[in-house]
């Protein structure tokens, strides 16, 4: 075992020990261990397996049982867009057909540089200003293929440093 | 100093709110304008987001939609100078005048939605000042039986959709000799067209807090649960935010406001599982589970989280309980009609002009809604079909529009009134696509406990493929109506036994109109 996985379990295992007396602590232990690494490191389902008394199974199906929760990092975005009725009323297929095309990839598809992941969400609750799309932490509304567009550009162009 | 105003909720957000307000303060500091910029919460008037509101002598007024390079036309006009009706201000474009005189805001009955933009959503004092906690204190004067008969009095009704009496389910839960009781609150707003809870946790949450730990009282709980679906990570900041004071507060906690009462809340997030918000599925889910429905009985309310007596309702449910508390039950149930009491908001969403919460009484019709306040389509088409009640709520036709707004009347001609969720389509809707999107959604988001759920959305996403392409057209509606039949028979919950709603209604009016093209609303050429 090298030096980075040690340093990776001990972490996973600070969040466990530090959750795990909670009532129903598996999806607080989940959540915790998705944000600090993006995703749910495949080594932590054993160690929360043994904090809970629970089987890697039952741990592994809850996990699968939720969209929310991803067991690899894809990309650097994930790109979510909303495909429910108040958007689709607003364009969200019309929205959701040109995104597949210029990103070149279906829905939980990764682009071939891994910088974007494309997601469907079922409603982000802005249903009044749609189409809707989620970057992250970041909800944008009213959004049309040109903004689409230039929301794009600005995560693919960040990393560039001029000068 | 002046006090200007811009939300910090999702939409605001959503609409480069944030911009705003960074050019706004830094415009300010330039210029050498003392400002206090408040984030409020919005006042639900989604059109006109970004929506900036000034503090002068005579009441706030607004200027929206705001964006971010409209800032400095706003500087030049001297937007924030306390003498506001100077001719500058006035004749600014995106003037509004008073905020409490836009007819949108000003027609609405606010009871649950009073203080929507107006405090600062994590200002304690704020909330205190706006008559907050109020029925926290009443409460403390009174014993468990002397609330829930007061909510019973009141004839509220869960609004998360089920619309059973609150009172009656909180008899249940303090009839129960347990030691251990939780209350817990569904925040899992999934519903598509739907965003009141959201709206009211970005804007109020301590209203919320304060409707939750009156809950508490009423049945004997000393633990509860927000449970908050992952899709809205601003109303978690917010939410947690609060919580944080109300602890600081003591209106949360050990001997809450001085009492013997203990009463902790915790806000637990979903993972995005449409199916959570089925109560018996949510408990699941709280208890580290997959969200699996649970077969009623036991009902939630005698065995419910952990196997212990539980309160689940809905966000606007427990808002509504701080009003009835303080202002008394009659009062309340004075707003509505027949068994529908006291007060809905309406969300106008999808393709919408003046889209929006509007907080009424039941009994309005939705013809009145729709003129009223939304104003036509955004895309200036003419309004064909609005689903009404979310994914699992029926499409309605123009001829259904005169429906009053009321649970009984909707659920009359099959259809749900639900969370009050109302999508409006133009008439560029394909009702045969919408059907097939309702299956779709059911085999996405179906749990997987009942075969006919499970499986029959997706045969039926085959079967409505085939008469979308006009194969074998009448034994496959035949064979779509017996699926349907099957799936309201034979599934657990709301998800299988109502996605053939939607179905079933949108189809219909496709047929109608294959069969009568007359029939469809006039295209505009």
């Amino acid at each position: 075992m090298n030096g980075t996985s040690v340093t990776n379990e001990q972490q996973i295992q600070a969040i466990i020990d530090q959750l795990k007396h909670k009532p129903g602590a598996l999806l607080p232990i989940l959540h915790q261990l998705q944000n600090t690494f993006e995703y749910i490191p495949a080594n932590a389902i054993a160690l929360i397996g043994r904090a809970l008394h629970q089987t890697s199974a039952e741990i592994h199906g809850v996990i699968s049982f939720y969209r929310h929760f991803h067991t690899s990092k894809d990309s650097t975005h994930r790109v979510e867009i909303c495909r429910a009725e108040a958007c689709q009323a607003r364009g969200a297929r019309a929205l959701e057909s040109h995104a597949k095309k210029t990103l070149g990839v279906d829905y939980h598809q990764s682009t071939a540089d891994r910088n974007i992941t494309l997601d469907p969400v079922y409603c982000l609750g802005n249903c009044s200003c749609g189409p809707t799309i989620r970057v992250g932490e970041h909800i944008y509304g009213r959004v049309d293929t040109e903004k689409f567009d230039s929301i794009i550009r600005q995560l693919t162009t960040t990393t560039v440093h001029i000068q | 100093m002046t006090t200007v105003y811009l939300p910090r909720d999702t939409t605001t957000l959503s609409l480069e709110g944030e911009q705003v307000a960074t050019k706004l303060l830094a415009q300010a500091a330039s210029d050498d304008i003392e400002i206090q910029l408040i984030r409020n919460g919005s006042r639900g008037m989604f059109y006109l987001e970004p929506l900036l509101e000034v503090q002068t002598n005579r009441g706030r007024i607004a200027f929206g939609p705001v964006r971010p390079e409209d800032v400095a036309s706003l500087f030049a006009a001297d937007f924030c100078n306390p003498t506001f009706d100077t001719q500058s201000v006035t004749a600014h474009p995106l003037y509004l005048g008073l905020t409490e005189e836009i007819p949108y805001l000003k027609n609405q009955q606010r009871l649950s939605f009073s203080r929507a933009g107006i405090i600062d959503p994590t200002d304690i004092d704020d909330y205190i000042a706006h008559r907050g906690f109020i029925g926290l204190a009443k409460s403390l004067q009174m014993n468990a039986q002397e609330i829930v008969d007061e909510v019973k009095a009141s004839g509220l009704r869960g609004r998360g959709g089920a619309a059973f009496p609150t009172g009656i389910k909180w008899q249940t839960v303090l009839d129960c000799p347990a030691q251990q009781k939780y209350i817990v609150c569904n925040a899992d707003e999934g519903d598509s067209g739907t965003f009141a809870d959201r709206l009211l946790m970005e804007a109020d949450p301590y209203s919320l807090i304060e409707g939750i730990t009156i809950a508490a009282l009423a049945v004997g709980a000393n633990q509860g649960f927000i449970y908050l679906r992952s899709e809205y990570p601003q109303a978690e900041l917010i939410l947690n935010e609060a919580i944080s004071h109300a602890y600081a507060g003591n209106f949360l906690g050990d001997n809450l406001c001085g009492s013997p009462f203990k009463f902790d809340l915790e806000v637990r997030m979903g993972a995005g599982a449409y199916i959570c918000g089925e109560e018996t599925s949510l408990l699941e889910s709280l208890e580290g589970k997959r969200g699996l429905v649970r077969a009623k009985p036991p009902l939630p309310a005698i065995e419910g989280l952990f196997g212990q007596p539980t309160v689940v309702n809905n966000v606007l449910s427990f808002a509504a309980v701080p009003h009835i508390i303080a202002d008394g039950a009659e009062l309340y149930a004075n707003y509505g009609q027949g068994r529908s009491r006291g007060t809905l908001p309406f969300q106008i969403a999808g393709n919408v002009n003046q889209g929006g919460l509007v907080e009424l009484a039941f009994g309005t019709t939705l013809n009145e809604l729709l003129d009223q306040f939304a104003q036509g389509t955004a895309s200036k088409r003419p309004m064909h079909s609005i689903q009404v009640g979310g994914p699992l709520g029926a499409y309605l036709t123009p001829a259904q529009w005169d429906t009053a707004l009321d649970y009984e009347e909707f659920a009359a001609i099959g259809a749900v009134l639900g969370h009050g969720g109302i999508v409006i389509f133009d008439d560029t809707v394909d009702l045969a696509e919408q059907a097939r999107f309702s299956m779709e959604f059911c085999v996405e988001e179906s749990c997987g406990k009942c075969t006919p759920c499970r499986i029959g959305s997706v045969r039926g996403t085959e079967v409505i493929d085939k008469i979308r392409n006009g194969e074998n057209l009448e034994s496959n509606l035949e064979l779509l109506d017996d699926l349907c039949e099957t799936m309201i028979d034979m599934s657990l919950c709301a998800m299988g036994g109502m996605t053939p709603i939607p179905v079933q209604s949108a189809m219909k009016a496709y047929r109608a109109e294959q069969l009568d093209p007359a029939a469809k609303p006039a295209e505009v050429c």
